[in-house]
């Protein structure tokens, strides 16, 4: 057996927030649970088809690194999408139609669960190949590059999070996009959620260095571990990762140790992780842990809570009606999207 | 007029596109400081600078996904394989992303990429430098092809790939690079979905592309001075194939010759002979015959490797054997 890494004590001060940024936190990350709760609930109802990758237990990385962006900032995701969309701003009814392949999905109903696109929120998708993702990430970091400096465009200092899993990076793409950016100093956050598994493969299992973040340090970029569990934690590492990247410092590699509560997909029996294992980080829950630090640094109180997760049931709930009533695409337009013209 | 050779030409484009479109760059291995393996982006770096003719690491498959990110993102990328074999290791990118990406995204997104470069079979270079891919990207959705064979078609067809807004396959013929040939003066493109009509004729159809319209022409002399009169097309898009033309031709000849340097095994040819089986069977005289290079990798010994692909001589019989077909 492989020993299990332990989990460090964590350093890096918690991103000093207003009251209001804590509920702007709290929601996205109330809004990412519940729905997709609700998609696992529609799964097993045998309402929501294809291959359907959960993100709960993630929260605080979506959260913690896209809210710390600006608007028009890029995000790259993986099949595990949802969540990334939804904290990159595309509205929850955009993305439930999109997973019930209906027209007013972001990607029209053509995409499905792993391809939520929306080029209005410089969301560059969900890519469902392991790694593909990270170079087309970074040809986003390379373009805010070369406009500012080749078209002399001062607004051109978007910063791109490329998001992807411990797995993948044992894929040549990471290796290759990590030294492109850091070779070019490209504004790119490689983000590594790190949930110590890759479908049924054990991370210790399928790496020589599970260390992630030290795999920074050979291409000559800070690499950064975080408990991916604490969202003020993974905001602290991101603002000051983003304001590097801003600055033309640079990229910068985050591992965030995190953990998936749900299989693998839905479709998953996920019965390699054991129950310790599973209650342990259970009680980690990146949600739990914020909620009490909010109550406890006054911030909020159970009333306000309470009233954002009654208003994001109903968003949820919202978006459910909203693409289950929407139409179908119109059959006459399967080849439409093919071309650019079309 | 100014006789420019196809390289130059093709350079020539890049040049003329950079400079009219600030969003127009180069991307690719050795395409900078040493000015690409055949010359194509020779001294474009000291003029544009670092970013616009980048010199990327050997990593085929990231730095064609980043020219399509930078594509999604308002760029107009054009990528430069040293060797088109090279992109198999890019196949992914050019798949999943480049072709499939805009229609997956639901219209999200576009991407105007060129990837370009030297591919065909030549002289002794051995199987891996001496590939016939066109065949093997054709079934991409979202991907248009296109094979240059003059001079003249390189400039215009290059220029015109650069402006299009959706992922080009650009295939240069490693042994056309130093052809040449007289061109205009003043701007002109060529349409990427025009087959070009090389030599009109009554007899028979002869459809080629890329280096085999070379070896077509080299056979029509000959047949010439026997009395034929066959008319000869350069396909020029690969993808999508332009049926118009050939359905002209047909409807006039009757008969079809397809003459290609790709393997007979799921290539164009067989392509187009379902497609003129679809289309125009009610035309046709004879079954269309095609001569394609042989299924095996390509060898390195000269005579081998000449066995395998088409030859001249092969093409003058072919035609003289169907004009003898009566109906
Ligand atoms: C190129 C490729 N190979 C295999 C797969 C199948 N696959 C999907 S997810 C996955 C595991 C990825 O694990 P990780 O990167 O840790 O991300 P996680 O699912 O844990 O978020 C595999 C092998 C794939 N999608 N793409
Ligand atoms: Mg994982």
């Amino acid at each position: 057996m492989v020993q299990e890494r332990t989990l460090p004590t964590f350093q890096s001060p918690p991103a000093q927030i207003s009251a209001e940024e804590g509920l702007m936190i709290y929601e996205d990350m109330i809004l990412g649970r519940y729905f997709e709760d609700k998609c696992a609930e529609m799964y097993y109802r045998g309402k929501m088809f294809g291959f359907v990758h959960l993100y709960n237990g993630q929260e605080a990385v979506s959260s913690g690194v896209i809210k710390a962006l600006r608007d028009d900032d890029y995000v790259g995701s993986t099949y595990r999408d949802h969540v990334h969309a939804l904290s990159a701003g595309v509205p929850a009814r955009s993305v439930m139609a999109e997973l019930f392949g209906k027209e007013t999905g972001c990607s029209k109903g053509r995409g499905g669960s792993m391809h939520m696109f929306s080029a209005e929120h410089n969301l560059l998708g969900g890519y469902a190949f392991i790694g593909e993702g990270i170079p087309v990430a970074l040809g986003a970091a390379f373009q805010s590059r070369y406009r500012r400096e080749t078209m002399g465009d001062d607004a051109a200092d978007q910063v791109t999070a490329s998001f992807f899993g411990d797995g993948t990076t044992n894929n040549g793409q990471f290796f290759e996009c990590l030294n492109m950016a850091a070779l070019w100093k490209l504004p790119m956050l490689f983000v590594v959620e790190n949930n110590k598994w890759a479908i049924g493969m054990a991370h210790e299992r399928a790496t020589s260095q599970p260390e992630i973040y030290r795999k920074a340090s050979v291409f000559g970029l800070p690499g950064i571990e975080v408990d991916g569990m604490d969202v003020l934690a993974v905001r602290a590492v991101a603002q000051e990762a983003i304001a590097r990247a801003r600055a033309g410092e640079g990229p910068t590699l985050i591992e965030c140790l995190t953990y998936r509560f749900r299989g693998h997909s839905l479709a998953d029996p996920d019965e390699l992780r054991s129950a310790d294992e599973k209650a342990k980080w259970q009680s980690r829950d990146p949600i739990q842990r914020f909620e009490a630090y909010l109550i406890e640094q006054n911030l909020a109180d159970d009333e306000v809570l309470k009233a954002i997760r009654q208003k994001i049931e109903g968003v949820v709930e919202d978006a459910l009606s909203f693409a289950q009533d929407s139409p179908e695409p119109d059959p006459s337009e399967l080849y439409r999207y093919i071309f650019a013209e079309d | 007029m100014a006789e420019t050779f196809l390289f130059n030409a093709l350079r020539q484009a890049i040049d003329e596109e950079m400079g009219r479109d600030q969003t127009v760059m180069v991307l690719g291995e050795d395409v900078g400081v040493y000015g690409g393996s055949y010359k194509v982006t020779k001294d474009l770096h000291g003029k544009y600078g670092e970013l616009r003719v980048l010199d990327t690491p050997i990593a085929e498959n990231s730095f064609t996904g980043m020219a399509i990110g930078a594509a999604m993102t308002g760029l107009r990328p054009i990528v430069e394989g040293m060797n088109m074999g090279f992109l198999l290791l890019a196949f992914n990118q050019i798949s999943n992303n480049a072709g499939m990406l805009r229609y997956t995204s639901g219209g999200n997104f576009k991407i105007p990429l060129v990837i370009r470069g030297p591919g065909g079979v030549g002289r002794q270079l051995g199987a891996e430098h001496s590939q016939r891919l066109e065949a093997y990207f054709q079934a991409v959705p979202g991907l248009k092809i296109v094979a240059c064979s003059t001079p003249y078609n390189a400039k215009g067809l290059l220029k015109s790939a650069i402006r299009d807004d959706n992922p080009v396959l650009f295939f240069e013929h490693v042994l056309l690079y130093n052809l040449k040939e007289d061109l205009p003066n003043e701007e002109y493109l060529v349409p990427l979905d025009r087959a070009e009509v090389v030599r009109p004729g009554q007899d028979v159809t002869i459809i080629t592309y890329s280096r085999m319209r070379h070896h077509v022409m080299a056979a029509v002399k000959p047949l010439e001075r026997k009395g034929f009169d066959p008319e000869v097309i350069d396909l020029i898009a690969l993808k999508p194939i332009d049926y118009d033309t050939l359905g002209q031709s047909i409807r006039k000849t009757h008969r079809v010759i397809i003459v290609e340097e790709c393997m007979k095994t799921g290539g164009i040819a067989a392509e187009i002979i379902a497609s003129i089986n679809d289309r125009f069977f009610d035309e046709l005289d004879a079954p269309v015959l095609r001569l394609s290079s042989q299924d095996i990798p390509t060898p390195y010994n000269g005579r081998l490797e000449s066995l395998t692909i088409v030859q001249p001589q092969q093409i003058e019989e072919a035609v003289e054997k169907m004009m003898q077909l009566q109906v």
